[in-house]
């Protein structure tokens, strides 16, 4: 099928065109860049803002910004990454693009609710941004809300609040379409142990987005409720408790870093099979060390309260359960490296990120039992060393996952290449640049450093110059990676149907895909990593 | 092959599904108030047991009865349609809406009722109760008024399907919209059966 | 394109269920007269649970869908009753 006026054969891109064809599209496909354009922009907004606070901390005492601003930036900071770059991430741009591909499916569920979605998504997302400039200064109470605080600041809480609250309302619908796209929609012969492992982790993450995220909603609503009605639940002169406003936050908050980084070992759980030209070792551990995550991952939220006045036996309880979450992570590790293990390994962009992956959130993972560990907690708790290891785990983690599915799946969004040596060069930058900044971090905070301050005893100052150093080489290697593919996309070598040679459904259609993807819906006789002739270098 | 847009029209056990999915978070929404309910009563067991003594457990009773009720005319007229006869769906589905609004008029009444006395969150009388009596009616107010606002929803959305039942979009052969909204009415009256006892019945 | 099932509940079916749920309803209000002291809250929970699960089975149909979604209601009702049950591990112990 042939565009006849450009000759170029008619697929997503080109099926229509004009704006107001892409801000009316129901294509999941469309929908996915959608996602991806205003994801990317928020990233960098909030990257800047980091930076700005990496700038600031170069010197004790004030440098370029006052207590109150910097107070503002860690806030806002934290809302964009948290709730308009990470948690829909990786689901709403990989998984909105390829989850019908890799099922053999035309699109989700509900292709119109879909649609809706990234119009809430907006939404929310420009209701963050309006808060930080209406009447009243912008928040300060960090992305978590905490009361008392977030209850009698006299900052734009409420419509901060708001906007988490709608920006949550479309993490549950992008959810609940996956679900029932997933259940209701994969090709005629594709048995739920044949789905590959990416669609298998955004089911995981689905459910969690589903259940895990209303009873933020309406934590958020009750502290709307306490700033406006003064219902008192967690006001202790009224009765309430403050720390039940911690439970129900992290009810949510906990299992939301797990839809942070469910898609992410999703992406890289496809990667290494391709760039390894073998199957994936262990399929059926993957899937249910993926839901095995997804509920225990429910039952450690305390372990962020473990200084907050809570039960010996729940502070017992949430350490125990922390360290059994562990496993199923662990054994996914084990499983790609063993998937790497005698395959015919090409190290191009996508398994380097990949790779880097592993390393960046095993750091993330183990620092992460320190702090799981009660003993060590007491002494961590709400230092740096928490703020480098959820930066391992979410950067590092979710943010190298989203890297290396976007240098891996390019060439099929775009039909285009990028440049192999670019990308690698913007690689070492990140890579380089990532580890200065954030690992001395963990020094300092062991040192005794607190997180979300300002000002600091001048004996921190190596570790936080260090840091500052490794912010400004990891912007450049952002620019370097951004650049080459957002040039490429556009003026790149256009790439076969099949680069990497992979063997999963979206390798057997054109790139770009057409517009609704299979010519004819495949039926599906096989294991989704069946390397029947793998290529060797 | 051409290139079609998608069918309007969507299959019935996926739209199913996905109104399930949807009634889930639904119920953990009001969850994380029944886990602030849990706290506060086992905190102030006394407190809340005289607090509840200002509800009217007579016309809590009658809403209970009014939705159980309407919860009844909504699944008849699913029977109904099934059965071709469009008029008598349209019917209970009036009815359904009439019962929904005696809920609400006893709900403003009631609530009329309270704000009238100064028992309201946030007011001067609540500041001087006994501190479990104001996380009683801060949960009475909050949960009431959530609940209420999912009657409402319900209301419009089951009005939706009169419309239509009338045009003839929905029938004997295609009543996805109608199955949904009766499934989400079934989750307000479900709410509400966990509701009453625990803000009404603990006297 | 319409598959369902091929179940429709009759009026007179509709009726005994609604009956059954008010004679549960008269219970729970009778049934606060008697001092059970801890276990009234039981009580009314676990009449509130009978007839919640009534209206799930029969008016939301539930008998007659398919395992998956039954499985689906009672993981999400489970999942929550840890949820609170953990968030207790704290409170009583406090």
């Amino acid at each position: 099928m042939i565009n006849s006026i450009t000759k170029v054969p008619l697929n997503y891109l080109n099926h229509k065109n004009g704006l107001w064809s892409w801000l009316t599209t129901t294509d999941h496909k469309r929908i996915g860049l959608l996602y991806l354009y205003s994801i990317t922009i928020f990233f960098c907004a909030a990257a800047i803002l980091g930076l700005l606070m990496r700038i600031e901390k170069i010197a004790p005492g004030q440098t370029i910004m006052t207590a109150q601003t910097y107070n503002g930036m860690f806030t806002i900071h934290g809302i964009i990454m948290i709730f308009i770059v990470v948690i829909p991430g990786l689901a709403a741009v990989f998984g909105n693009f390829f989850l019908p591909i890799m099922i053999g499916a035309k699109d989700v569920a509900f292709p119109k609710l879909n649609l809706f979605s990234w119009y809430i998504y907006i939404f929310g997302a420009l209701l963050g941004l309006y808060s930080q400039f209406a009447n009243g200064h912008s928040p300060d109470t960090g992305w978590t809300f905490y009361v008392p605080y977030s209850a009698a600041a006299s900052s734009n809480v409420v419509i901060a609040l708001t906007a988490a609250f709608v920006l949550g309302f479309a993490s549950i619908l992008t959810g609940l379409n996956f679900i029932v796209t997933i259940h209701r929609m994969r090709a005629p012969g594709m048995t739920w142990f044949r789905m590959p492992l990416f669609p298998w982790s955004l089911y995981a993450t689905a459910w969690i987005q589903l259940l895990a995220t209303p009873i933020v909603g309406i934590t958020l609503l009750m502290v709307i409720a306490e700033r406006t009605l003064h219902i008192g639940f967690f006001d202790p002169a009224l009765g309430g408790d403050p720390v039940l406003y911690q439970h129900l936050f992290w009810i949510y908050s906990h299992p939301a870093v797990y839809v942070m980084i469910l898609p992410a070992m999703g992406v890289v759980t496809e990667i290494f099979p391709t760039f390894s030209q073998k199957p994936v070792f262990g399929y059926v551990p993957i899937v249910f060390s993926s839901m095995a995550i997804a509920l225990v991952g429910y039952f450690v939220w305390g372990h962020h309260m473990f200084t907050s006045g809570i039960s010996y036996e729940s502070r017992w309880f949430f350490s125990f359960l922390t360290f059994i979450v562990a496993i199923p992570s662990a054994i996914k590790v084990f499983n790609w490296l063993s998937t790497m293990y005698g395959g015919s390994v090409d190290l191009k962009p996508p398994l380097l990120y990949a790779i880097s992956f592993i390393f960046l959130f095993t750091i993330g993972g183990f620092t992460g039992l320190t702090l799981g560990s009660l003993a060590t907690n007491i002494q961590l708790h709400n230092t740096d060393f928490v703020v480098a290891h959820f930066h391992y785990i979410i950067f590092g983690g979710m943010g190298f996952g989203f890297f290396a599915g976007i240098h891996y799946w390019f060439p099929k969004m775009y039909g285009r290449m990028y440049s192999i040596k670019w990308a690698n060069i913007a690689w070492g930058f990140l890579f380089v640049g990532f580890n200065l900044l954030y690992f001395p971090l963990f020094v300092i905070g062991i040192q005794g450093m607190p997180r979300r301050y300002f000002d600091y005893d001048p004996k921190f100052q190596t570790g936080e110059v260090l840091s500052t150093i490794g912010a400004f080489i990891l912007i450049f290697g952002l620019i370097g990676m951004i650049s080459n593919l957002v040039y490429h996309s556009r003026r790149g070598p256009v790439a076969p149907a099949n680069p990497w040679h992979g063997v999963t459904l979206e390798w057997q259609i054109p790139s770009p895909p057409p517009h609704e993807n299979f010519d004819e819906l495949p039926v599906i006789t096989h294991d989704p990593y069946l390397f029947e002739h793998p290529h060797t270098k | 092959m051409s290139t079609t847009e998608h069918s309007e029209l969507i299959d019935s056990d996926t739209g199913k599904l996905g109104m399930w999915l949807f009634l889930f978070t639904e119920l953990f929404l009001f969850g994380g108030l029944f886990i602030v309910y849990a706290v506060m009563r086992s905190k102030y067991a006394h407190d809340f047991h005289h607090a509840a003594l200002e509800l009217n457990a007579f016309v809590g009773a009658t809403n209970t009865v009014v939705l159980l009720v309407s919860s009844m005319t909504v699944a008849m007229s699913l029977t109904a349609i099934q059965q071709k006869r469009a008029g008598k769906a349209m019917g209970l589905l009036f009815l359904t809406l009439i019962l929904a609004g005696v809920f609400m008029v006893n709900k403003y009444f009631e609530w009329g009722h309270k704000i009238g006395l100064h028992l309201y969150p946030g007011s001067d009388v609540m500041k001087t109760l006994p501190h479990g009596e104001i996380m009683f009616f801060g949960l009475y107010f909050m949960m009431t008024g959530l609940h209420a606002l999912h009657v409402i929803i319900g209301g419009i959305l089951l009005t939706i399907v009169i419309m239509r039942i009338k045009s003839g979009k929905i029938n004997s052969e295609h009543y996805l919209l109608q199955e949904n909204g009766a499934l989400y009415w079934h989750l307000v009256d479900l709410i509400w059966i966990f509701l009453f006892p625990l803000l009404y019945l603990i006297t | 394109m319409n598959n369902h099932e091929n179940h429709v509940s009759s009026d007179s079916a509709n009726w005994t269920v609604l009956l059954i749920l008010l004679i549960l309803t008269t219970i729970s209000i009778l049934a606060i007269k008697i001092h059970l002291g801890p276990f009234t809250v039981a009580l009314a929970l676990l009449l509130a649970s009978v007839k919640v699960t009534i209206v799930l089975t029969y008016f939301m149909h539930l008998k007659f869908e398919n395992v998956l979604l039954r499985l689906m209601v009672c993981g999400v009702f489970l999942l929550f009753a840890v949820v609170i049950a953990i968030t207790f591990i704290d409170y009583y112990f406090r």
